[in-house]
């Protein structure tokens, strides 16, 4: 086995803590020798442990799953765990993603953004009654539906879309891809009773898919892939035929 | 300092906590979930695989039913478990299931008709039938009889998560997010709550509860290399010990996944197999069929990672720069049924490796992956030590896994631990004589205390944290890992012990109260040592090999000393080790007597009374011939009265009506 020469690679971090303002924002710059198979995620540690120990950052899983550590990678929103060092060049920008409240550093308070999106969108399911008998069969579903759900379902609220949208920077009310994707998720759901004209009432204006401008930011930085350029399009369309009813006529 | 109060204080807003607080406030209780991150961020959301439910919707789940899944589940423990909870569970999950299915969680369904699948390395035509098409999809796992893990593709814990912490949402119970628990509140055997810091403004406060509730996952970091998620620590079963009244149960009973990708550890879901897997070595050489001709791949994990490592020390590991590895070859299963079924595993690979599982071998490696133990509770999910303090999920020992957990059971462990105990704490708060009657000075003792702590933390000894930690993992990892001998064990304990006595005097670089990784760990790493101690403690203890606990020096399962549970209490601050006491399991009790697991080793000391239960069962059942399996099942342990009331109808399947 040959000995490799591995590259030295120059982090560059925005640190910035709203706790003590008198200190600012600043990129802080530090140098770390690559390993093989490195990730932003072995890289940060790294750094936290040998060099500044009190640099913020949020992993969980560090396998792609659960969304904790998106942030802009050279500017580009994305899972810092997932991402190898070796694809990426000598020098790597770090900043926490815009459009969330700044914990600190790298860290930014995505869940209870995320928390306010669900509790307005009501992104659970609205059944026709209350009560499921359990021990009866489930309710069947046509495997191809459930598969579909699954596609939509499979968003991790890592906040990327946010991050890279334009209409969330300049609306703070804006739902952004996430919403939107749920709305569809759930009106794709056959267990939600839900009208059209009642997700109208939920984004029918320019917090909601209106104030989508088709940029595609979002669809272009998912880490799940997310079909949602389609899916923005196709909620557009039919929030528009809610939208040209007459108020009185929409079904509540 | 600032004090909150309400009914139920759920410490953990994982699977677990979200529906046990869920069970608690439907019955009108007031409820405040406490979690380190985002609900949605919990490391439930890295189940991969599936969850057990014996639905028996898939032709080759026929047949499957409560009896099956829990005479699996009791082998699969190596007869740890507590067979009541046993029985209470596996009559639960199907109605778990069934729930999240109504929660809109999008289970993978049947398609009537001809599919192609992988079964012991070749390719079969199985037919699904008429009347499943639509129901409930389930697929094959390791340590069971029949089809049972129902599932999402290869994100079950991620869709559950969300539909559950979507129905706390809509419940409209308040997280906590960003905080932790740092003590419980507590005085004459009684729980009162805990303790709080803020992880961002770094404030103490105190919450103040009826009834307290422990739901904070594994302790997997304890280790180097494991699957678990960084917030892993076991903090919440930490912190019940630290009250020198709740016990932890079985801390030595540690599971190794087979499939951790080599080698950082990450998850590779043992639906690899399920769906039709294998392992392969040096050679390319499918080695498991070897050791284990009856399930080969698909025996229990505390077997087939036992059989990975021995295969390695037989020379046949594939060597890399970091250590050496085997394969696991999903190749055969083709890119569609990956692309469909497994596109977590197929993500993971191309992030992490670079490399494709539909043409590529994935490197894989056995790494820890799961507490059996915890706060010990009873089937109520209660601290019989601490009253007030609840259990569930992974961070208890309620005591459904015994000594080797069956893939596919935890996750769910935590839906139906939720359902049932949250019930019973309901019950709980709902007694007169659960009201709270404290004085407000003792709860600023505990806030002081805790502060003062902290503050010592801050003013600064000179032992380093993160090294402390980093020389705990691997410590655990060396010496208290797959394979164990008495002398690892007490050279593991010694050391643990001398890394105690240096964590009390840690100093903190970072002076910051707020926001401040390093004060974290600092005070973490205290709690994890003693939880460390406790895993080193009872594994030296036990001179057996029992499911995942196996000792060199004791490789045989002995059932006359050591069908019995290790209780784990701390009885005083300034000790350095964990006191043990024991609880012997009632074999007459048994519904499944202890005998050989159906893989594995088949040499045991049996106990005394193993022979007389199974006569006796032997009469009862001919007794009963001709009664169906309810009947004959209530005659040899009944637990219908165990069950919350609205959970006791019998599951309902497309055979047949009821059996």
């Amino acid at each position: 086995m040959s000995e490799t020469k591995h590259r030295q690679l120059t982090i560059k971090v925005f640190r910035y803590d709203p706790r003590t303002p008198e200190v600012a924002p600043r990129m802080q710059a530090f140098q770390v020798e690559e390993a093989e198979g490195m990730t932003l995620f072995i890289a940060l540690n790294e750094i936290r442990e040998t060099m500044d120990p009190g640099l913020n950052f949020d992993f969980v899983c560090r396998a792609g799953v659960c969304g904790s550590c998106g942030m802009l990678i050279n500017g580009r929103p994305g899972l810092a765990c997932r991402t190898l060092t070796k694809n990426l060049g000598r020098e790597i920008t770090l900043a926490p993603l815009p459009g969330f409240e700044l914990i600190a550093d790298l860290s930014v308070n995505t869940g209870k953004w995320m928390r306010a999106m669900s509790e307005r969108l009501e992104t659970w399911i609205h059944a026709s009654q209350e009560e499921t008998d359990l021990a009866q069969l489930e309710e069947r579903m046509e495997p191809d539906l459930a598969e579909a759900i699954y596609q939509l379902d499979r968003c991790i609220e890592c906040g990327c879309c946010v991050a890279a949208c334009g209409t969330a920077q300049m609306r703070k009310d804006f739902v952004g891809a996430v919403g939107l994707n749920k709305v569809a998720r759930f009106r794709l759901d056959p267990r939600d009773r839900r009208s059209d004209d009642d997700y109208f009432d939920l984004i029918g204006d320019d917090d909601g898919v209106f104030g989508c401008m088709s940029l595609l930011g979002c669809h272009d930085v998912c880490p799940k892939n997310l079909p949602l350029q389609t899916q923005i399009a196709f909620l557009r369309r039919k929030m528009t035929v809610s939208g040209l009813k007459p108020a009185g006529k929409r079904k509540r | 300092m600032r004090i909150d109060y309400t009914d139920v204080l759920v410490i953990g807003g994982g699977l677990a906590g979200l529906r046990a607080g869920l069970a608690a406030k439907r019955r009108g209780q007031d409820v405040i979930i406490l979690s380190l991150v985002p609900p949605k961020r919990s490391h439930s959301a890295a189940a991969m695989g599936g969850m057990q439910a014996s639905l028996a919707n898939v032709i080759k789940g026929s047949g499957d039913n409560e009896d099956v899944h829990f005479a699996d589940t009791v082998r699969g423990g190596d007869w740890g478990a507590d067979q009541e909870v046993v029985r209470v569970f596996v009559d639960t999950a199907p109605k778990a299931v069934r729930e999240l299915s109504a929660w809109g969680v999008p289970w993978t369904r049947v398609h009537k008709g001809d599919r192609e699948t992988v079964i012991n390395g070749q390719r079969f035509v199985i037919t699904e039938r008429e009347e499943a098409h639509g129901l409930i999809s389930q697929r094959n796992f390791g340590g069971t009889s029949l089809w049972r893990a129902c599932y999402v593709s290869d994100g079950t814990g991620h869709a559950m998560l969300y539909a559950i912490s979507d129905q706390t949402i809509a419940a409209n119970i308040p997280v906590r997010e960003r905080v932790e628990a740092l003590a419980l509140i507590h005085d004459a055997g009684r729980c009162y709550g805990a303790v709080i810091r803020d992880l961002i403004s770094g404030e103490l406060s105190a919450y103040v509860a009826k009834a307290t509730v422990i739901a904070t996952g594994g302790a997997g970091r304890l280790y180097r290399v494991t699957t678990n998620a960084v917030i892993n620590e076991g903090i919440g079963a930490a912190i019940a010990l630290e009250t020198g009244r709740a016990a932890l149960g079985n801390m030595e009973a540690i599971q190794f996944h087979p499939t951790a990708l080599f080698p950082s550890g990450i998850l590779i879901t043992e639906g690899c197999r399920g769906d039709g897997g294998i392992l392969r070595d040096v050679d390319n050489y499918r080695f498991m069929p070897d050791y284990e001709p009856e399930k080969k791949e698909l025996a229990s994990r505390d077997v087939v990672s036992r059989h990975m490592l021995e295969h390695i020390q037989n020379g046949k590991g594939v060597k890399s720069r970091l250590g050496q590895h085997l394969w696991l070859d999903i190749t055969l299963l083709g890119r569609a049924h990956i692309e469909r079924h497994l596109q977590e595993v197929r993500e993971i690979c191309r992030h992490f490796l670079d490399i494709d599982p539909s043409k590529d071998p994935i490197p894989v490696m056995p790494a820890q992956h799961y507490t059996m133990g915890g706060v010990r509770t009873n089937l109520l999910g209660e601290s019989p030590g601490l009253k007030g303090l609840f259990a569930v999920g992974e961070a208890s020992c309620w005591d459904l896994h015994g000594f080797n957990r069956l893939g596919g059971n935890s996750v769910a462990e935590t839906v139906v631990a939720g359902m049932i105990v949250g019930e019973f704490i309901a019950d709980f708060c709902q007694k007169p004589k659960s009201d709270l009657n404290i004085p407000t000075s003792l709860i600023h003792e505990f806030l002081k205390r805790e502060q003062a702590r902290i503050d010592a933390l801050l003013g600064g000894g000179d032992e380093d944290a993160n090294r402390l930690r980093t020389r705990m993992q691997e410590v655990m990892t060396e010496k208290v890992g797959i394979f164990r001998t008495g002398i690892q064990l007490a050279a593991a304990v010694e050391e643990l012990q001398s890394l105690l006595l240096k964590s009390r005097n840690i100093g903190v670089r970072n002076k910051s109260r707020g926001a401040n990784p390093e004060l974290a760990t600092a005070y973490r790493v205290q709690k994890m040592l003693k939880l460390a101690l406790c895993v080193a403690c009872g594994a030296l203890a036990r001179t057996e090999s029992r499911g995942a606990h196996f000792r060199y020096d004791f490789p045989r399962r002995d059932d006359v000393q050591w069908l019995r549970r290790t209780l784990a209490t701390w009885s005083s601050e300034s000790d350095t080790l964990p006191t043990l006491v024991y609880e012997p399991l009632d074999v007459m009790r048994m519904e499944l007597p202890p005998g050989w697991r159906g893989y594995g080793a088949k040499d045991y000391v049996p106990h005394p009374d193993a022979a007389r239960r199974t006569a006796e069962i032997e009469v009862a059942r001919s007794r009963l011939t001709g009664a169906d399996r309810f009947e004959l099942q209530k005659a040899l342990m009944p637990y219908d009265h165990l069950l919350p009331p609205h959970l006791r109808a019998r599951n309902r399947r497309i055979e047949g009506t009821v059996t």
